[in-house]
C-alpha cells in the first residue's frame, strides 16, 4: 500500500511509468486522463466557491467572469452619494473614465470626476462599467445574521454524530451476528438486508412519516436520527469485512471463557476498524446531506438542520441564489474536513473489506 | 404502536434534552413562513412589537423552503401535526384545516369590510374568517422600455392585444439581437388570465370545472405558435416537466427579455436587482375579445385548527391585521395590499424607485378590472388541479411529445381524475 | 503525502487514546447483562441478540412502512390515515396498466407512468454502462504506480461527498444558457446551446452528472479488487514480455470479475432509484424526456394538489417488485460464479 517509497525528482514524477521502457500509449493516456480528470472533478466545485462570492447581479452576467467583480464607485464633488464609474468611448473615438450621474432612457448623464462642474450626455450603448476584484462577503454575513445559523449547525452536528454512532453500533452488532455464527435463518436475514438495500426512502416517505407520528417523534431530532440508523449498506459492508477475520481467534477466545459480547467488542470490533471508518464517512455524508426526510418531520426552526435552513432561501417565486450558494459552501466545509481526516481509511478500508 | 415503547421513547427524548421547545409559563405560537424576499424580516419586526405589547405570548417564525409549504405542510396538517399559523398559497385546498377565528377576534365587521372578497378564497363554501392576504398579487406583463427606445419601436398603447405585444416584442428583439422576445412564467395561473381575456369560461353552467373551451384554445394555440416561431423561448416552458414553476425573472433582469409576463410580486426584486440598469415598466394586461384581465392571487396568513391556543392566535391576528400594521407590512415589502381600506387609501411604499412606484400603481390599478371569472377561478378549491393540468400538458405539446388536440384531451382527463380521487368516499 | 502503514498505525493509536476510554466503559457496562443473557439462552441463540437492535429499527422504519405502503396501493381517496381511506382493490394497478399498446405510452391512461418507465430503462442502460466503464478506467489508472496517487484518489472521490441537490445545482449553473460552458464554447465560435431544451442533451447531462457524482464510490470498490490481485502475476507476465493489453484481458479482468459484479449490481439498483439529482438538474424535462419512475411516484404522491397516495403506492410496489427480481437475478448469477 506504500504509495511512494522514496522521493523522486520532478522529472521522474512527470515521466513515471512502469519499468524503464519507452512511452507506451497507456502512459500518455494515463496522464491525459488524470489531468483532465482533476479539472473535471474540481472545476465545478471551484466554480461554486467563486460564484458564492459574487453579487446577485454578478451571478446573472454573461459571459460570466471567473472572479467576483464589483463596479468601482467614486465620490465626486457636488454629489452626495458615490457615483458609479464607466469607461466611455466618446464620439471622436477617445476613451474617458466618467462617473454616471443619472440615466434617462437611453442617454446617460456623466461627469468627469476631475471636472465635476460639467455634465456630458452619452448614449448608454457606448459606456462600459469599470470593475475591480471585490468579494461579496455579505452573501455569507447577511444570512448568518439573519437565521439561526448556530442552532442549525448544532442540530446538524448532533444529528450526524448521534446517528453515526448509533449506526456504527447496531450495524456492527448485526454484522457480527451474521458473519461469526452459523445459524438457521441467516440466509433469510441476509436476503432481507439486501432486499431493503433497494428501497429508496422517497417511496415510503408518507408511511414512514405516519410511523414517526405514532411514536410521537415529530419535531424532535430523533425523528431524523433513528429511521435511517439501520442502514443495509452498512451491515453488508461490515459483514463482508468481518468474514475475513480468522476463526481461530474467536475459537481461542471462547476457550479462554470470553463471553460472546466481549469477543464482539474486544476482538472483532478493533480488527474491523478500517471498514468502520469507511462506514463512518458514508454515514456522516448521508446524514449531513439529508434533505427530503428532515423537511417532512421537522417544522420548527429550533430543530432545523443546516440543509433545511439553507434551502429556506428558495421561495415560491424567487430563489436568492447568492445566499443559497454561500450557504452551500458553508455546509460543504465540515464534510470536507471529515473526509480529509478519514480519507486514508477509504482506500485501505474498502480495499481490505474485499466487497466480494 | 405499543404504549410502553411510546412512553419510553418520549422519556428518553426528554432525558437527553433533545426535545424541541421549552416549557416556559408563557404561551408559544408557531408560525410557518416562507420567503420570496424580505417579508420575513418585516414580519419579524411586527412580531417583536406584538411580543412587547403582550409579554405572555411568544411567537416564533419558522421559515421553511417553499417546497415544504406545498408538499410537507398538507401531510403534517392531515396528521394533526401542524403549526398554529402558516403562510399558504393553496388557499382553498387547505380550507378544511383552517380555524374559524370569528369567536376569537375583536371585530368581525372590520375583517368582513376589509378582507371580504379574500375570505371567500379561504373558505369557498362558508362564512369563516381564517386569515388575511399577506400579499395580493395580480398577473401582468413587464416590458424593458429601454430596449423599445433603443430599437425605436413604439410600445403598443392602451387596449393593445396580445398579438400586438407579441409582434412589437419580436420587432425589438430582432432589431437588437435580444435572445428572448417574450417570456411567460411557466405556470397555469399565468396562462389563465389571458385565456379568460380570450373568452375562456373555466366553469360550465353548473359551476363545474370545464377547462378546455374555445377561449382557452384561442390562447393556447397562440402560445403554441409563439414557441414555434421563436417569439417565446422553449427554454422556459420546454425545459422542465409536469407542473414545475419556472420564471424568467433573472433573464429579464439581465436584459435578455423584451416582454415578461409575470406578476406584481416581482416588483421588490426588480427594484433591487435591476435598479437603474434599464427602465422596466409594468404595462396593463393586454386585451382579448372578452376582457383585459390578469389573474389575482397571492399568499395568505391563516390560523390553523391544530392550535391549542385559539385565544392567543386571535389576539395575534387582530394585531397583525390592524390597519397601521398591515400598512407597514405592505409598505416595506412592496406588496399590493390585500386590505380594501388600504387599497382605496393607498399605501406609502418604501421605495424611491420611479419604476417600482409606477409598477405598483399599475398593478394596484388593475385590481378593479379583474374579470369575475378570474376571481371565481382563484377562489375555486381545485384551481391548482386545473392550472397544473393546463401547464403540464401544454408543455408536452410545445416540445412536440403530443399534439395540441391530444393535450386538450389529457387536460380534461387529468382534471377529472384528480377531482374524482379527492371526492372518492 | 506519503501514506505509510507506520503513520496510520500511530494515527489509530492516537484515536484510541482519545476515544477508547468512554467507549470501553460503555461496552463494559453491557458486559454484565449480556453475559447473563448468554448463560440463559446459550451461545447458539446469541446471534439473534446481536441482530435484535438492527432488525427492530428495520422493522419499525422500513418493514412497517412497506406494509402501509402496500395497503395504500389498495385504497383510493386523498385521506392520510388508512382507516379513513376507501378500499378499491386492484383498481390503482388496473389504472396504471390500462394501455392500448404497451409500446406507445400515449395510448395509456396513465401515460406519464409508462413514459417514466421507458425513460428509466434508457437511463439505466447508458448510465450503468458508462459508470462501470469509467470507474474501471479510473481504477486502472489510479492503481498504477503514479506520483501523488493519494491526491488523485481523493480528487476522484470528492464529488461523492456532495449532496445530490448541490451536485445538480452546480451543474445546472454551469450548463444554463448564460452559464460558463456556453461562455467557453463561445470562444470557439459555437453558438449558445440550450441543453435542457433538447431531449437528447438533457438525457446526456442527466447521465453525465450522475456518473460524475458517483463514479468515485465504484472506483474505490474496483481499486480494492485490483489491489487484491497478487503482484507476482504481473511480474511474471512482464518477464515473459506479455503485451499490456493481453495482461489486462488475461489477468486483470478475470480476477476483478467479482468486484465488477458488485459494482454492476449496486450501480443498477442506485440507477433505477435515481431521483433528486436529475430532478433538480433537468426538472424531468423537456416535456417528460428525463422524468424517471421515482420522480413519477414523488409527483403523484406529493406535488400534485390532490396527493394521490394510492396511485403512488401502486407504482412503488411495481417498482419494488422489479428491483427484487433484478436482485434475485444477481444472486443467481453470483451463485453460479461461486459454484
Amino acid at each position: 500500500m506504500a504509495d511512494v517509497t522514496q522521493p523522486r525528482s520532478l522529472g521522474a514524477m512527470l515521466t513515471a511509468r512502469r519499468g524503464g521502457r519507452s512511452w507506451h500509449w497507456t502512459d500518455v493516456f494515463t496522464w491525459t486522463y488524470l489531468v483532465f480528470g482533476v479539472f473535471l472533478m474540481f472545476f465545478p466545485v471551484v466554480w461554486l466557491v467563486l460564484s458564492s462570492f459574487k453579487t446577485p447581479a454578478g451571478l446573472l452576467e454573461f459571459p460570466p467572469t471567473l472572479l467576483p467583480l464589483g463596479q468601482i464607485e467614486q465620490t465626486v464633488e457636488g454629489y452626495d452619494d458615490p457615483l458609479l464609474m464607466f469607461k466611455v468611448t466618446m464620439e471622436d473615438g477617445s476613451v474617458r473614465e466618467l462617473a454616471q450621474v443619472r440615466r434617462i432612457g437611453i442617454i446617460a448623464q456623466m461627469v468627469d470626476p476631475a471636472v465635476p462642474g460639467e455634465t456630458i450626455k452619452v448614449p448608454i450603448a457606448s459606456r462600459e462599467p469599470i470593475r475591480e476584484f471585490r468579494v461579496a462577503w455579505e452573501n455569507y454575513t447577511r444570512p448568518l445574521e439573519r437565521f439561526n445559523f448556530l442552532t442549525y449547525l448544532k442540530n446538524s452536528v448532533v444529528v450526524t454524530t448521534v446517528a453515526t454512532l448509533v449506526t456504527l453500533l447496531i450495524n456492527s452488532m448485526a454484522a457480527f451476528g451474521l458473519s461469526i455464527y452459523e445459524f438457521r435463518g441467516r440466509n433469510a436475514v441476509m436476503l432481507f438486508v439486501i432486499g431493503t438495500l433497494m428501497i429508496p426512502i422517497t417511496i415510503i416517505l408518507v408511511p414512514a412519516y405516519l410511523v414517526v407520528t405514532e411514536l410521537g417523534m415529530v419535531n424532535t431530532l430523533w425523528a431524523v436520527i433513528l429511521p435511517g440508523a439501520a442502514t443495509p449498506t452498512g451491515v453488508f459492508l461490515l459483514r463482508q469485512y468481518m468474514l475475513t477475520i480468522p476463526r481461530d481467534l474467536i475459537e481461542a477466545a471462547r476457550m479462554d471463557r470470553a463471553s460472546e459480547w466481549s469477543i464482539y467488542w474486544r476482538i472483532v470490533l478493533p480488527l474491523s476498524l478500517p471498514a468502520i471508518a469507511v462506514l463512518a464517512i458514508f454515514s456522516v455524508m448521508w446524514r449531513w446531506n439529508d434533505f427530503l426526510w428532515p423537511l417532512i418531520v421537522l417544522n420548527r426552526s429550533e430543530v432545523y438542520t443546516l440543509q433545511i435552513g439553507l434551502n429556506a432561501f428558495q421561495g415560491e417565486l424567487d430563489v436568492q441564489w447568492h445566499y443559497v450558494l454561500a450557504m452551500t459552501v458553508i455546509a460543504l466545509i465540515p464534510v470536507t474536513l471529515v473526509f480529509a481526516f478519514l480519507q486514508r481509511f477509504i482506500t485501505t478500508g474498502i480495499a481490505s473489506s474485499g466487497m466480494k | 404502536m405499543t404504549n410502553a415503547l411510546h412512553k419510553k421513547l418520549v422519556l428518553g427524548v426528554a432525558a437527553l434534552g433533545l426535545m424541541a421547545g421549552n416549557a416556559l409559563a408563557e404561551t408559544e405560537l408557531r408560525m410557518t413562513w416562507y420567503n420570496d424576499g424580505i417579508e420575513g424580516e418585516v414580519m419579524q419586526g411586527l412580531l417583536d412589537k406584538f411580543e412587547a405589547a403582550n409579554p405572555d405570548i411568544k411567537v416564533t417564525l419558522d421559515v421553511v423552503p417553499y417546497k415544504a409549504i406545498l408538499e410537507s405542510l398538507p401531510v403534517q396538517l392531515a396528521a394533526g401535526e401542524g403549526p398554529d399559523l402558516a403562510r399558504v398559497t393553496d388557499l382553498g385546498g387547505l380550507s378544511q384545516y383552517y380555524l374559524d377565528l370569528t369567536p376569537y377576534i375583536s371585530d368581525a365587521g372590520y375583517w368582513k369590510d376589509n378582507f371580504g372578497p379574500f375570505l371567500k378564497w379561504l373558505d369557498p363554501n362558508g362564512e369563516a374568517i381564517s386569515g388575511f392576504m399577506t400579499q395580493l398579487t395580480v398577473t401582468g406583463p413587464y416590458v424593458n422600455k429601454t430596449l423599445f427606445e433603443q430599437a425605436e419601436v413604439d410600445m403598443p398603447g392602451e387596449g393593445a392585444t396580445w398579438d400586438d405585444w407579441a409582434a412589437a416584442s419580436k420587432a425589438v428583439a430582432d432589431k437588437l439581437d435580444i435572445p428572448i422576445p417574450m417570456a411567460w412564467d411557466r405556470s397555469g395561473h399565468r396562462v389563465a388570465g389571458p385565456a379568460i381575456s380570450m373568452g375562456a369560461k373555466m366553469f360550465d353552467a353548473d359551476g363545474k370545472p370545464a377547462l378546455v373551451d374555445d377561449g382557452l384554445k384561442e390562447m393556447t394555440q397562440r402560445l403554441y405558435d409563439w414557441h414555434q416561431d421563436g417569439t417565446m423561448a422553449k427554454e422556459l416552458w420546454g425545459s422542465v416537466s409536469g407542473n414545475q414553476y419556472l420564471g424568467a425573472n433573472e433573464d429579464f433582469a439581465n436584459a435578455q427579455v423584451v416582454l415578461y409576463m409575470s406578476g406584481s410580486w416581482q416588483i421588490p426584486q426588480f427594484a433591487d436587482k435591476i435598479g437603474d440598469a434599464f427602465d422596466w415598466w409594468a404595462v396593463p394586461a393586454p386585451c382579448g375579445p372578452a376582457a383585459c384581465t390578469g389573474m389575482p392571487g397571492g399568499a395568505a396568513l391563516v390560523a390553523l385548527k391544530t392550535t391549542e391556543h385559539p385565544e392567543e392566535v386571535g389576539k395575534l391576528m387582530d394585531f397583525l391585521s390592524a390597519e397601521e400594521n398591515l400598512a407597514e407590512f405592505y409598505g416595506k415589502t412592496l406588496f399590493i395590499p390585500g386590505h380594501l381600506g388600504l387599497a382605496a387609501g393607498g399605501v406609502d411604499f418604501a421605495t424611491d424607485d420611479p419604476r417600482a412606484k409606477h409598477a405598483l400603481e399599475t398593478f394596484a390599478g388593475a385590481v378593479p378590472g379583474i374579470s369575475p371569472i378570474a376571481f371565481d377561478l382563484q377562489g375555486y378549491v381545485f384551481n391548482r388541479v386545473m392550472f397544473n393540468a393546463l401547464i403540464s400538458r401544454l408543455g408536452e405539446a410545445i416540445v412536440g411529445e403530443i399534439t395540441l388536440d391530444e393535450a386538450y384531451d389529457r387536460m380534461e382527463a387529468d382534471v377529472a381524475k384528480e377531482i374524482a380521487e379527492k371526492e372518492r368516499q | 503525502m506519503a501514506v505509510s502503514d507506520n503513520t496510520s498505525l500511530s494515527f489509530g493509536e492516537r484515536l484510541n487514546a482519545v476515544f477508547a476510554w468512554p467507549v470501553q466503559l460503555l461496552f463494559r457496562l453491557f458486559e454484565i447483562p449480556l453475559s447473563w443473557v448468554q448463560r440463559t439462552i446459550g451461545i447458539p441463540r446469541m446471534p439473534w441478540i446481536f441482530l435484535l437492535p438492527n432488525l427492530a429499527f428495520f422493522g419499525l422504519f422500513v418493514v412497517v412502512p412497506l406494509f402501509i405502503n402496500f395497503a395504500y396501493s389498495l385504497t383510493g381517496g386523498a385521506e392520510l390515515f388508512l382507516q379513513n381511506r376507501v378500499y378499491v382493490g386492484a383498481e390503482q394497478y388496473g389504472y396504471l396498466m390500462d394501455c392500448g399498446s404497451y409500446l406507445d405510452a400515449n395510448t395509456c391512461r396513465e401515460d406519464r407512468f409508462w413514459k417514466a418507465v421507458y425513460n428509466t430503462i434508457v437511463f439505466v442502460f447508458f448510465q450503468v454502462s458508462f459508470m462501470v466503464l469509467f470507474s474501471l478506467i479510473t481504477a486502472l489508472i489510479l492503481n498504477q504506480n503514479i506520483r501523488a496517487r493519494g491526491f488523485f484518489r481523493s480528487v476522484y472521490f470528492f464529488p461523492v461527498l456532495l449532496s445530490p441537490v448541490v451536485v445538480a445545482l452546480i451543474w445546472k449553473w454551469i450548463l444554463l444558457r448564460d452559464g460558463v460552458l456556453n461562455a467557453f464554447l463561445a470562444n470557439f465560435g459555437i453558438d449558445k446551446m440550450l441543453f435542457f431544451v433538447d431531449p437528447a442533451w438533457s438525457m446526456f447531462w442527466a447521465i453525465f452528472v450522475s456518473v460524475w457524482a458517483h463514479m468515485g464510490f465504484y472506483t474505490l470498490i474496483l481499486l480494492a479488487g485490483l489491489q487484491a490481485i497478487p503482484p507476482d502475476l504481473y511480474e511474471a507476465a512482464e518477464m515473459d514480455g506479455t503485451k499490456r493489453e493481453r495482461v489486462f484481458f488475461r489477468i486483470t479482468l478475470p480476477l476483478l470479475w467479482p468486484n465488477l459484479l458488485v459494482v454492476l449490481v449496486l450501480a443498477l439498483i442506485k440507477s433505477v432509484q435515481i431521483f433528486d439529482e436529475v430532478f433538480v438538474l433537468t426538472g424531468g424535462g423537456p416535456g417528460t424526456a428525463t422524468q424517471f419512475i421515482v420522480q413519477y411516484i414523488y409527483n403523484t404522491g406529493f406535488t400534485n394538489q390532490v396527493q394521490n397516495f394510492g396511485l403512488a403506492a401502486a407504482a412503488s410496489v411495481v417498482l419494488g417488485v422489479v428491483l427484487f427480481v433484478l436482485t434475485l437475478m444477481q444472486l443467481a448469477a453470483t451463485r453460479r460464479k461461486d459454484g
